[in-house]
């Protein structure tokens, strides 16, 4: 059965992909990116990578999307039609060759699912066995002990990507001034009711559900990353709805900065603290008294970190995107509108 | 003194908090990396341009005299293995810091901290002083990434580090006056991108036959796997494939060069500076570990014939390169094409993959990066005085600005590969090599293609000395702030051309290790 | 060379890769090429995560059964990693288009190729000095 719904989705994977390529209207291509994000996260629950699923949904599915519906909305492009190259043999070619020597490459990987694979003898049993020992027994989820405790160091790299990524965004788009730049017509969406009425108790519960997943990803699928782009998805729709200016009066420029920078020197910290008692760098053992207590001590300090960090990131994306440029045209009639947002 | 201290006792392990000194010894590798790492956001949290700037030299500083002192600790005593987290290798990631490594991060370092202590006379204009924070946190992210990809024992570590710097440049590089700047960014974005994808699923592959992501280890199972089968493992020949083209465009080797000509020419001169002379650096180190302490010098070269197809790679970029060189008419092209040439030379003396070549390859490490950073800090003195990087508006320059157009000449002895510079002493590795390998038109390729480098400097000395300034120009020296850092690096171009004995001998250890054993 | 089918999942993700990869090269619009790395890049994902699962397994989430078996958590937590380095990356590109598009006006290549050399192509003298900062 599992089997069936792996094919199924690959090949529907395949269709959209192809889809893409050909789709010369950005938004619909934008869009059935997202559906192709969305498939792959089924794909990967299917495969038993429930955290990287939860994560594509939010990240690929969520954000990517909006990023690059911001994008169009400023640009308001449309891909144009070039008569002459619209069909690109070398390009072709360079990707048939490449594509041929990675089928070659193939021949020789153990089979899909197979249990013998080199690589579930050798880390993954250590992993799977030590967690509750080494690290925690109240902390079920192995992959957050992985990559919280075990491999920290990366994790530690993955927040400061994203955190290089906001401070480039930032430079390029025009920093802090951009974020408070009193935006014309925000609202008009809050003058429809049917969004008004629903996005008031959406809102909360989106923050409560982020907060939710922030603390639960030690039992299960979640985590700091997961819970940081949740957080950010209720504020933006907030600002959506509401108006950039209601988000605008509590995150400004500045504090949206600061609490960017606040996750990855929380997550420093915590590693520093780590040298500062005696060990190494992100040994989370000498956190406590007792070592279990340390490393979920540990573990939770870097979570919050990692998921204030993503929360401000996502947030300040979306800011300066949607501050950058002219409005859209729908979003020009400012005064139009059925009631007061 | 405190240093022979430790060397006195003998030993880096942890202690008490009272024999604090030792313990700091330590823990240098971490704090290599996680220094600059934790300073960016405390730049952004500073918010003004003059406390950042403050806090960014110190730290620029510290981290080179970090550099430094693990550089000593490894030639005194070996390779440091550094456990972060306190997981042992492979379970967790470890930090290895040998001679070489040790040398490409003090060679890193150095140039950060040079480079950037000339930013207030050169590069502060061109940023809006409201985002001078954002630039600091930038400048050290990509210098995080840099000391991080080289510090590491672990190949998937080598990828995120790889992604951090590379995200800080693509958004350094956007800096640049002229709004070509954004394309070459966004050009550099895509196709480096595209190399660290490849990067990633070419470490897929061979994560997937080994089990392992450490370095050592994944050479050790490597070496196991192969020994056993007739045929070399396919999907290990398709990781090579993947690795190497992935570094490949990272080193910008002929033919995946195509970014580095734009983004070296639009960016603000100081970020070209900083990028000429420590990012190829670095993914050349991260090659030259791939190829040699993953796969192995008998399966890529012995069995697999990798120089069959780096050489004639190699060779195109020296050719090709200094050809187009010699045609460009603004001097920061110019440079551009050199610094793929010298890219072409580092490759060749990996290809030899003999102690000759290699040497010759890792000291080139160190000369083109003092070489060219250098030359780079020279072109932004001089647009300071000119405004323009176009050859015709240099004209004079020589004369309007000797000092710093004394320092370009001799940076630009140091390309040709003249002796008593730093460019000597590589060419000689490479020459050897070749001989060695029993090539010897490749030895006679190499001296060649140093002449073509005599043509391309000379047209800028020509205009530089041999034309004639426009008639209000006056006499406008460089500012002091960026003359002591220009003539730092001309200095050490000298100073390590005389006194070789010092960068070869590391460069002959390292060549030794990365051939025998070590890391 | 034997092509066993239970490797079917790992050529429909080459072709996935080769369909992003084939999107960037040859498509001109830059918004497009962004979609084209990211597709790329999730099919590099998925590429890691089928080869962490094991067949009968069941996420790496430990339950009370002694003999339960799980799928590597490994490739997992690379991957998770993977996604945000692909979020960074696009994020970052999608700033310079915005960018691009206030500097030239437009997203396509050969529009940008040709209001910034004119007929002379790539390589020609450097434009006009623009200080594209708005401010």
């Amino acid at each position: 059965m599992l089997a069936l719904i792996d094919v199924v989705l690959l090949a529907f994977l395949a269709v959209t992909a192809v889809a893409i390529v050909r789709l010369r209207d950005l938004f619909a291509a934008v869009m059935v990116t997202g559906i192709f994000s969305l498939l792959s996260a089924g794909l990967f629950t299917v495969m038993d990578a429930v955290d990287v699923a939860f994560t594509e949904a939010s990240v690929g599915a969520g954000i990517s999307t909006i990023l690059m519906l911001a994008t169009l909305a400023v640009t308001q492009d449309v891909e144009k039609k070039r008569w002459r190259r619209r069909f690109s043999p070398l390009a072709l070619g360079v990707v048939v060759v490449t594509g041929a020597a990675l089928v070659y490459g193939t021949s020789d990987m153990p089979r899909y699912g197979d249990p013998d694979a080199p690589i579930h003898h050798y880390l993954a049993p250590h992993f799977l066995e030590h967690t509750p020992d080494e690290i925690n027994e109240h902390i079920p989820n192995v992959v957050t002990a992985v990559l919280a405790s075990y491999r920290g160091y990366d994790t530690f790299g993955e927040t400061t990507v994203i955190f290089t990524a906001a401070v480039m965004v930032l430079m390029l788009l025009g920093g802090a001034a951009t974020i408070d730049r009193r935006r014309p017509g925000g609202g008009r969406m809050g003058a429809n009711v049917v969004l008004r009425a629903s996005a008031k108790p959406l809102v909360p519960l989106i923050l409560l559900f982020a907060l939710y997943v922030q603390f639960h990803g030690d039992f299960g699928p979640g985590g700091g990353f997961q819970a940081g782009v949740i957080f950010a998805a209720g504020l933006v729709l907030y600002a959506l709805v509401y108006g950039p200016d209601r988000a605008q009066a509590i995150f400004t420029g500045r504090r949206l900065e600061a609490l960017v920078a606040l996750g990855v020197l929380i997550y420093g910290g915590a590693g520093v603290a780590g040298i500062v008692l005696g060990g190494e760098f992100l040994d989370y053992d000498l956190l406590a008294a007792d070592p279990q207590d340390g490393q979920h001590r540990g573990i939770f300090l870097v979570e919050l970190g990692v998921g204030i960090t993503v929360a401000a990131v996502m947030t300040t994306l979306f800011l300066l995107f949607t501050g950058r440029g002219q409005p859209a045209p729908w979003e020009d009639r400012v005064g139009e509108s059925e009631g007061t947002p | 003194m405190r240093l022979a201290q430790a060397r006195r006792t003998g030993r880096w392990t942890t202690m008490s908090l009272a024999d604090f000194m030792p313990r700091l010894f330590g823990q240098l590798p971490a704090i290599q990396v996680v220094l600059p790492m934790i300073t960016a956001p405390l730049c952004v949290v500073l918010h003004r341009s003059r406390p950042a700037w403050t806090v960014t030299l110190a730290v620029l500083w510290t981290s080179f005299a970090i550099a430094v002192a693990q550089l000593q600790h490894a030639l005194a005593y070996g390779t440091m293995s550094y456990h972060v987290g306190g997981w042992a290798p492979p379970i967790g990631i470890e930090l290895r810091i040998g001679p070489l490594n040790a040398f490409v991060l003090v060679i890193v370092t150095a140039i950060a901290a040079v480079v950037l202590s000339g930013c207030r006379a050169a590069l502060i204009d061109e940023v809006p002083e409201s985002r001078h924070h954002l630039f600091f946190a930038g400048f050290l992210l990509c210098l995080t990434g840099l000391l991080g990809m080289t510090s590491t024992g672990d190949a998937f570590n080598v990828f995120v580090f790889l992604e951090i710097s590379s995200l800080a440049t693509y958004g350094l590089v956007a800096l640049g006056k002229n709004r070509r700047a954004l394309t070459a960014a966004f050009q550099y974005l895509v196709m480096g991108t595209l190399g660290g994808t490849f990067f990633l699923l070419g470490l897929g592959m061979l994560y997937m036959v080994t089990g392992t992501l450490n370095i050592i280890d994944l050479g050790a199972r490597l070496a196991a796997l192969d020994s056993g089968a007739g045929g070399v493992n396919r999907t290990v020949l398709v990781a090579l494939a993947c690795i190497v083209v992935g570094t490949g465009i990272k080193v910008a080797l002929f033919p995946l060069h195509i970014w580095l000509p734009n983004a070296y020419t639009y960016a603000p001169e100081l970020v070209t500076a900083f990028v000429a002379g420590a990012s190829t650096k670095v993914a050349f180190y991260v090659m030259a570990t791939f190829i040699f302490r993953i796969f192995g010098h008998e399966l890529a070269f012995g069995r697999l014939r990798l120089d069959a197809a780096l050489l004639p790679l190699a060779l195109a970029a020296m050719f090709i390169a200094s050809t187009v060189a010699i045609f460009e008419r603004d001097v920061k092209r110019l440079l551009a094409f050199s610094s793929l040439a010298q890219i072409g030379y580092m490759v060749l003396g990996l290809s030899f993959a003999s102690v000759a070549g290699l040497t010759g390859a890792v000291v080139h490490i160190f000369n083109h990066a003092v070489i060219k950073s250098g030359l780079f800090l020279a072109v932004a003195a001089m647009v300071i005085t000119t405004g323009s990087t176009r050859l015709d508006a240099l004209a004079g320059i020589g004369r309007r600005m000797p000092w710093t157009m004394a320092a370009f000449v001799v940076g630009g002895l140091g390309l040709i590969g003249v002796p008593l510079t730093t460019g000597f002493i590589s060419k000689w590795y490479l020459v050897l090599a070749a001989l060695e390998a029993g090539t010897w038109p490749v030895a006679v390729l190499v001296l060649l293609s140093s002449l073509l480098a005599v043509i391309y400097v000379w047209r800028v000395v020509e205009v530089a000395y041999f034309q004639a300034p426009p008639e209000d120009a006056g006499r406008r020296e460089a500012p002091l702030g960026l003359l002591i850092p220009v003539w730092v690096l001309a200095g050490a171009t000298l100073y390590f051309g005389v006194f070789t004995g010092a960068t070869a001998a590391v460069a002959r250890r390292a060549a030794e290790l990365l051939l025998g054993g070590g890391l | 060379m034997t092509l066993d089918p239970g490797l079917y999942n790992y050529w429909i993700v080459i072709l996935l890769m080769m369909t992003g990869l084939y999107t960037v090269i040859s498509r001109g619009n830059l918004v497009k090429k962004v979609i084209g790395l990211n597709v790329f890049q999730v099919s590099v994902i998925m590429f890691y995560v089928s080869m962490g699962k094991v067949e009968g397994g069941m996420a790496p989430i430990l339950v009370e059964e002694a003999e339960a078996v799980y799928s590597n958590p490994l490739p997992s937590v690379l991957m998770l990693t993977a996604i945000v380095v692909g979020v960074a990356t696009t994020a970052v590109a999608l700033a310079l288009a915005v960018r691009i598009h206030e500097a030239y006006g437009t997203l396509e290549e050969d529009e940008i190729l040709e209001k910034e050399y004119g007929a002379a192509g790539p390589g020609a003298a450097d434009g006009p000095v623009d200080d594209h900062e708005p401010g």
